[in-house]
């Protein structure tokens, strides 16, 4: 059986389809209203944590910040030079700005904050900027959706460009555009962020996972984030 | 950081059928779970919701560990008087949330 596309052949921007089309009826009724999505559960936190004071700064992020509307649709970017994610951006303003520890990556705390920044970007475009400076890292991420890994020995663009709409194991094949995150996942029972999802994928194929918060997830979130460029932003998203 | 989110309608006609919704965030640790190292995981559930409008309960609710994690309830009452409609999660290891909304009935 031949499986999937030719590396390189991705999916034509007018065909893309969020996560969100490929769900049943029932939970995308769960995301659709703010009352039954549990994810905003998550916002809630992320909102008083918005507006306590921490670290020996003692300062809120409500001190310096108005409303954080179209920030989440701007992330991974540069930041002196380095890529970082929006989670990465809220750890650089606790250390920085407000003298605190670094909230730890997939925390209960950072995944609140990053869904009550992420909400108040829902609705709009996926804006992802790619200075020449960025070129290398999004290559790279390019790179690292294209390459087979894995016992499994398969590559992300096989299954997610090649074979998006099929089934395995039953259940439809999205086209992998990261439009909600931190999303709910039912299969979790909890919120988690894109990376947390990319661990499973890698381990779907039985490839050691990257870790948290190293460059090549950071690199892979900055090219499925620019390949997702345009489509709208769903945050705090609701998948299976 | 235990959070609930309630939907209760602002408004409604005397004896209009109005639908509630209660969304909490509680794990609901079934207590069938084991850990890597065999060792069983202990129960840790919300075991009732009752839900009363101006101090008398119209609707109560059991739940055992069947219910997935950050449980919703919807249900109907009807729209009697103006006042609060208040609802009360009790569970295991002294578990209790509290929300309410108010309600202005016509």
């Amino acid at each position: 059986m031949i499986l999937g596309s030719p590396a390189g052949a991705q999916t034509p921007p007018a065909e893309r389809r969020s996560g969100y089309e490929f769900m049943g009826p029932d939970t995308r009724a769960m995301q659709d209203d703010d009352a039954t999505n549990p994810g905003m559960l998550w916002v809630l936190d992320g909102e008083s944590l918005w507006k306590r004071k921490a670290g020996s700064a003692d300062k809120a992020c409500a001190e310096c910040h108005q409303d954080m509307k179209g920030v989440a649709a701007r992330y991974p970017a540069l930041r002196s030079g380095k890529l970082i994610n929006l989670d990465q951006r809220i750890n650089a303003c606790r250390v920085e700005q407000q003298k605190a520890p670094a909230l730890q990556l997939e925390s209960r705390e950072l995944l609140a904050l990053s869904a009550y920044v992420g909400r108040q970007s829902r609705g709009l475009p996926i804006d992802i900027a790619v200075p020449e400076q960025a070129k290398p890292f999004l290559e790279s991420g390019r790179a690292a959706f294209n390459r087979r890994q894995g016992q499994l020995n398969l590559s992300c663009t096989q299954c997610h460009d090649g074979l998006a709409g099929n089934k395995l194991a039953g259940n439809p094949i999205p086209q992998a555009h990261p439009t909600g995150y931190p999303i709910y996942r039912l299969e979790w029972q909890g919120m988690g962020s894109l990376q947390r999802r990319l661990r499973n994928c890698m381990i779907g194929v039985r490839a050691e996972p990257y870790a948290y918060g190293s460059s090549e997830f950071v690199e892979l979130e900055y090219y499925l984030m620019w390949r997702a460029r345009g489509m709208k932003l769903e945050t705090p998203a609701v998948r299976p | 950081m235990a959070r609930a989110i309630i939907q209760v309608p602002a408004r409604a006609k005397r004896g209009e059928i109005i639908e509630l919704r209660a969304l909490i965030g509680h794990v609901m640790e079934t207590g069938f779970r084991r850990t890597e190292s065999g060792s069983l995981v202990p129960r840790d559930i919300i075991r009732q919701l009752v839900c009363s409008y101006n101090g008398a309960e119209v609707f109560r609710a059991d739940f055992h560990p069947a219910i997935a994690a950050n449980p919703l309830i919807t249900f109907t009452t009807v729209a009697t008087e103006s006042g609060r409609i208040e609802f009360r999660w009790t569970g295991d290891n002294d578990f209790s949330a509290t929300e309410s909304a108010p309600i202005t009935v016509e």
